[in-house]
Formats: structure tokens, C-alpha cells, sequence
């Protein structure tokens, strides 16, 4: 590099954006410290005013949301035997006996099925339509992004009316299989899109290279472009999994028992007066971690998902 | 017309299909394709014209068995001569104006920071983009106890910096503070979105240009707005119009955090459809309130795309 640049920006200049940008990190990032904190408050502490930022950490929080508890007479309270385990006495401390597993174990499990569930049949059939797409000509192709936008461009109610009779009809009400279709339906459009970017940038010379070699199509495209693929399919297969990760608006509509995931049912969170906070927290940190986690993963391919392939960087 | 994959397969050099043994590739090509478009001919177009087709009837879903009739436009008439719908497309109006000025300005503002190549940009990167690849249901919920008048830390917040009593106001009950709450959300998860976007744009720009303006004088001022601006426009346009077909449904941040309250300050037009749809069960109506939501988007997109590609070929 030369010794002088008129486009790289001078030490002060870098300065002053630095501070700036850790300032609005810092105030942006507040409110998601302020769950994980909560949810090691104790419920008095997450209440207290002013609120306390340093506090004595408890696990209150987490043992209730995953135990129901009750409230006994205080002379059958005084002659409990002591607590048997560590759980058991966070919850005497509150005045309480655990009363069974709360909801929140199954509701979890069920975003896990659904998210994976979903994001594997997308996947799955994103990258054979891609494939398709970006290899064989095919009219109306630019139209596709547009088509794609489209789709999304219906308020999630709207399209919640007709899969709601639908599935009605069909008994895939509050199913798994009917949440998995639908958050498929939701994706597969994006999945194709996306994927077909990464293919395209697959030069054809590798497959046709195979091809003359004496593989079929079939082959050609399992032993030459997945594996050249795999990145692409690996963020393409995040992206889908965010999306049902934090879907709520079909979720709520179309569940209500067996199926129901976790964003519909932290929201319901309820304690002693209203939502028991800490609890609430915790079972948002451990919803939004992983979430978190797959972004920080992601971060050289985000751009490219959060615009539906439009800015590739 | 010819079958689209029948161009395909002709299209595909013979050389290549030859050698091919097997299936061809015309029928790889339907192997491939057809599952997905059955599924999106399923979820996304048959869901569509059902809702087109229920729009014109009187027909409620909680009452499957009593006999449905044809009503004509009167839905449509109904709904473009309510009052009450014209409020909430002005609340939506609202929402939808001062989220994207404020991600506009914030989010580029950003992104020129974050281009000055400092130390520590990457990390810091991704760590303000966390909170958009949240769940917005979880998120407004927990923002209800964010804005708390007593304990909440937004009011503590303002009760430390201005000396306003935290108790003396609050943010998602009356006072007219409420629709303001829910712009500061969204503006709080969505700002790295059209950060990372004029990011990209700010980073296309090739450095000879400016290296160009420099041995012409020009000023780091005109700079900016000769050379910076437009070329980051196109970019920044694009963030407008995702964001703009996102927040013109919003949903589920907002029913968590305000439900629609107090009164109907805060109630946009999903938030209302999904009243009309899942608790009056007016589902005639509703389709046709959804397919007027729809309608208004798609032309307002189709229109902005068109100004999109105009800007992209100057």
C-alpha cells in the first residue's frame, strides 16, 4: 500500500466512528443483556425500582419455567419434608411446592421438530429446484425475485384464513406435519432463490467435465455440485431455520396444543400477578441463543439471505 | 406455447446430453422442479385465489354448516367506506413513515461509521446485527417489561438523563406516547438491516473514484453527495422497499407489545384484519380486507421497483 491514500480515513476520523459505533452497539446490545440478566434475577430483584443492574444471581427464574408450582396451607408448609433437591428448595423459597413440569420442555421440542422438520424439506427440495433453475433454461427467470417478494407480500393473516380452512378440511390442524408443510410453503421460495445463486456460481465446466467421464446427471450432481454447494446449503438451511425458529403469527393461529411452539407460549408465562419475569427471560434466552449463536455463524453470508440473494456483497 | 421444459431440455447442449444415460435431462428437469411447485402452488397461489373467492361471499368459519351467499363487492364497498379501517391505514401509514426514516438515517449514519475501516468493525458488525434475527414475538413481549412505567429500565432510563419521574408517564398506555413505543422497536431490531445493506453499497464503491475527485479538487462535501450518495441510493432504496413490505404487515412484535391498545392507537391493519378474521370469524369480510391489503402493497411495490430499476441504470 502507498504511504499515502486519499481514501483511507485519517486516525481522528477512524476514532470518532469508533466511539460512535461502540456507543450504539452499547446501547442496542442493553436490552438483550437485560433478558439474560432477568433471567438470573430473582422475582423481587426483577421488580425492584430502581432496577438493579448488579443483583445476587438465582436460578429462580429457570425452575419455574420449566415446573408449575402451588401454594399449600401454611400448616401443612411447616410440616414438608426439607427439599430433596436444589430445585425443590428454590421453589420452598418462594412459599411454593412444585406441582408437576411446566409446558415449556414440549413447546421447545416442538419448535426443534418443526424448525428442522421444515428447514430439512425445504433444503431438500430447494436444491433440486435450484439446481433445475440454474441449469437448464427456463422462461421468466428474472421474474423470479419479483414473484418471490410477491409471495411475501401478503399479510401472514391473510394467508392464515384459507390454511386454516384447509387444513380444517384436511385434519392437519395443529400437526406438526401440517406446520412443517406450511413453514416449507413459506420458505421454499426463498430456499429455491438462494440456492440457485450459489449453484450458479458453480462454473458448469465441473459437470460437464463428469458428464463426458461417464456419470449420469444424477451422479454428476450428487458427487460434483453438493459438495461444491455446501456452504450455500448450509446458510440457506439457517436462514429457513430462523425463519420457523421466530415465526409466531401462523403459530398462533393454527396451534393450540400438540403442536404449538415456543413463541406463542413464552408470552403466556404467568406467575404471582401477572408474567413472572424472570422466567419469562429465561425461557427467551434460552429461545433467542441459538438464534444468536447461528448469526455470529453466518455473518459472511447474512446479507445475501436478509435480501433474498439481491445484495450479494 | 412450447413447454418451458421442453425448451430447457432442447436449450442443453447436445453434445452434453448424449452422453447422457438414464433419465433425460427434460425429465430431470420436471423430477426436480415439480415437488416445489406443487408445494408453492399449495401454500402461496391455491390459498390466494381461495381467499379471492371467499371475499365475495358472507361466509363465517365458526359456522361451517349454515348455508354461505354471495354478496357481491359489498365487503369491498363496506370496507373502503369504513372509518374506522381508514384510522388504522393511517396508524399503519404512520408506523410504516417514521420506521423508515428512522432505519434510513440511523442505518446509513451507521454504515458510513462502520466504513471508516476502524479496529474492531467486524466484531462490532455482528454484534448489532443480533437483534434483528430475533423473534419479534418474544421481543415485544419482553419490551412490555422494558417500558413498565415503575420498573421498566426505558422510564428509569429517562428518569436518570432528563429527571422526568419514571412514574409519571408511560409508554404503551395513554398519553399518546404508544405508537411512538412501537416505531422505537422496530427501529431498535431493523436499523442493522438497512445498515448492512448501505454497507454493501458503501463498499462497491471503487476507491479510483474517489482518488479521481481528489485529483479534481473536489471537496470531501461534494464528495459525499456526488459520488457517496448516489451510488449507495440504489442500495439503500432496495432496504426501503424490503422493509417497507415487512412493516406494512407487521404483526407479531406489535400484538405482543401494545395488542392494538390503548384504544386503537396502535392498531395496524394486520393487527385489525387478524381481529376481524380469528375473533369476530367474519371470514367473507376479512378475505376481502386481506386481498385490499394485498392489492395496496403489490401496486405501491410494483411502482417502487419500476423508480428502483430507473435509479439502478442511471
Amino acid at each position: 500500500m502507498s504511504a499515502y491514500s486519499v481514501t483511507e480515513p485519517t486516525r481522528r476520523s477512524k476514532l470518532v466512528a469508533g466511539v460512535l459505533v461502540v456507543l450504539y452497539t452499547f446501547i442496542t446490545l442493553l436490552p438483550l443483556v437485560w433478558i439474560i440478566s432477568t433471567g438470573f434475577k430473582s422475582g423481587p430483584d426483577s421488580i425492584s425500582y430502581p432496577p438493579k443492574v448488579v443483583f445476587e444471581p438465582s436460578l429462580e427464574g429457570y425452575v419455574n419455567l420449566f415446573t408449575t408450582r402451588t401454594r399449600v396451607g401454611a400448616e401443612e408448609f411447616e410440616n414438608l419434608p426439607p427439599a430433596e433437591t436444589w430445585y425443590d428448595q428454590i421453589v420452598r423459597d418462594q412459599g411454593m411446592v412444585i406441582a408437576g413440569p411446566s409446558r415449556f420442555g414440549e413447546r421447545f421440542l416442538n419448535s426443534v421438530i418443526i424448525g428442522f422438520g421444515s428447514t430439512f424439506l425445504s433444503i431438500f427440495l430447494g436444491t433440486l429446484a435450484a439446481y433445475a433453475f440454474s441449469r437448464f433454461k427456463v422462461p421468466l427467470k428474472d421474474d423470479l425475485l419479483f414473484f418471490i417478494l410477491s409471495t411475501r407480500m401478503m399479510p401472514p393473516i391473510a394467508v392464515a384464513i384459507p390454511i386454516f380452512l384447509m387444513y380444517r378440511e384436511l385434519g392437519l390442524s395443529d400437526t406438526h406435519l401440517g406446520m412443517i408443510l406450511l413453514y416449507t410453503g413459506v420458505n421454499i421460495s426463498l430456499a429455491v432463490w438462494l440456492l440457485k445463486g450459489f449453484i450458479d456460481e458453480i462454473p458448469r465446466e465441473y459437470e460437464e467435465a463428469a458428464l463426458i467421464d461417464g456419470y449420469t446427471r444424477f451422479q454428476a450432481f450428487r458427487k460434483v455440485v453438493l459438495p461444491q454447494a455446501a456452504t450455500g446449503i448450509a446458510s440457506t438451511a439457517i436462514f429457513c431455520l430462523i425463519f420457523a425458529w421466530n415465526e409466531y403469527a401462523f403459530a398462533v393461529l393454527l396451534t393450540s396444543g400438540t403442536a404449538q411452539t415456543a413463541p406463542p407460549f413464552i408470552p403466556t408465562i404467568i406467575g404471582v400477578g401477572g408474567q413472572d419475569w424472570p422466567a419469562v427471560a429465561a425461557g427467551a434466552t434460552i429461545f433467542l441463543l441459538p438464534v444468536m449463536i447461528f448469526t455470529i455463524l453466518l455473518r459472511k453470508h447474512l446479507l445475501r439471505g436478509i435480501t433474498f440473494g439481491a445484495v450479494r456483497k | 406455447m412450447p413447454n418451458p421444459l421442453d425448451a430447457a431440455a432442447r436449450a442443453t447442449p447436445p453434445t452434453v446430453a448424449r452422453r447422457i444415460r438414464g433419465l433425460s435431462d427434460r425429465a430431470i428437469a420436471w423430477l426436480f422442479v415439480a415437488p416445489t411447485i406443487f408445494l408453492l402452488l399449495a401454500i402461496n397461489i391455491f390459498p390466494l385465489i381461495w381467499t379471492v373467492r371467499l371475499s365475495f361471499t358472507n361466509y363465517r368459519a365458526n359456522r361451517p354448516n349454515e348455508e354461505v351467499e354471495w354478496v357481491g363487492l359489498r365487503n369491498y364497498i363496506r370496507i373502503l367506506t369504513d372509518d374506522g379501517i381508514w384510522a388504522n391505514m393511517q396508524t399503519t401509514a404512520h408506523f410504516l413513515f417514521w420506521t423508515l426514516v428512522l432505519q434510513v438515517i440511523l442505518g446509513f449514519a451507521l454504515a458510513w461509521l462502520i466504513n471508516r475501516k476502524f479496529k474492531g468493525n467486524d466484531l462490532l458488525t455482528t454484534l448489532i446485527v443480533l437483534p434483528m434475527m430475533l423473534s419479534p414475538a418474544v421481543v415485544g413481549n419482553f419490551w412490555t417489561f422494558l417500558y413498565q412505567p415503575q420498573i421498566g429500565l426505558v422510564n428509569y432510563t429517562v428518569e436518570l438523563l432528563t429527571g422526568t419521574p419514571a412514574n409519571s408517564f408511560s409508554m404503551l398506555g395513554p398519553g399518546g406516547y404508544a405508537p411512538w413505543s412501537i416505531i422505537i422497536v422496530d427501529t431498535w431490531m431493523w436499523t442493522p438491516f438497512v445498515m448492512l445493506i448501505c454497507l454493501a453499497g458503501l463498499r462497491s464503491i471503487p476507491d479510483y473514484i474517489y482518488e479521481a475527485a481528489e485529483v479534481d479538487r473536489a471537496s470531501k462535501w461534494r464528495q459525499f453527495w456526488t459520488i457517496t450518495v448516489p451510488m449507495v441510493l440504489p442500495f439503500l432504496m432496495l432496504a426501503v422497499l424490503f422493509r417497507g413490505i415487512e412493516n406494512f404487515k407487521m404483526f407479531d412484535m406489535v400484538v405482543l407489545l401494545t395488542g392494538g391498545g390503548p384504544g386503537n392507537e396502535t392498531l395496524l391493519a394486520s393487527i385489525d384484519l387478524k381481529r376481524e378474521a380469528f375473533e369476530k370469524w367474519r371470514t367473507g369480510y376479512s378475505s376481502a380486507y386481506a386481498i385490499i391489503l394485498f392489492v395496496t402493497v403489490f401496486g405501491l411495490a410494483s411502482i417502487y421497483v419500476k423508480a428502483l430499476n430507473k435509479v439502478k441504470e442511471r
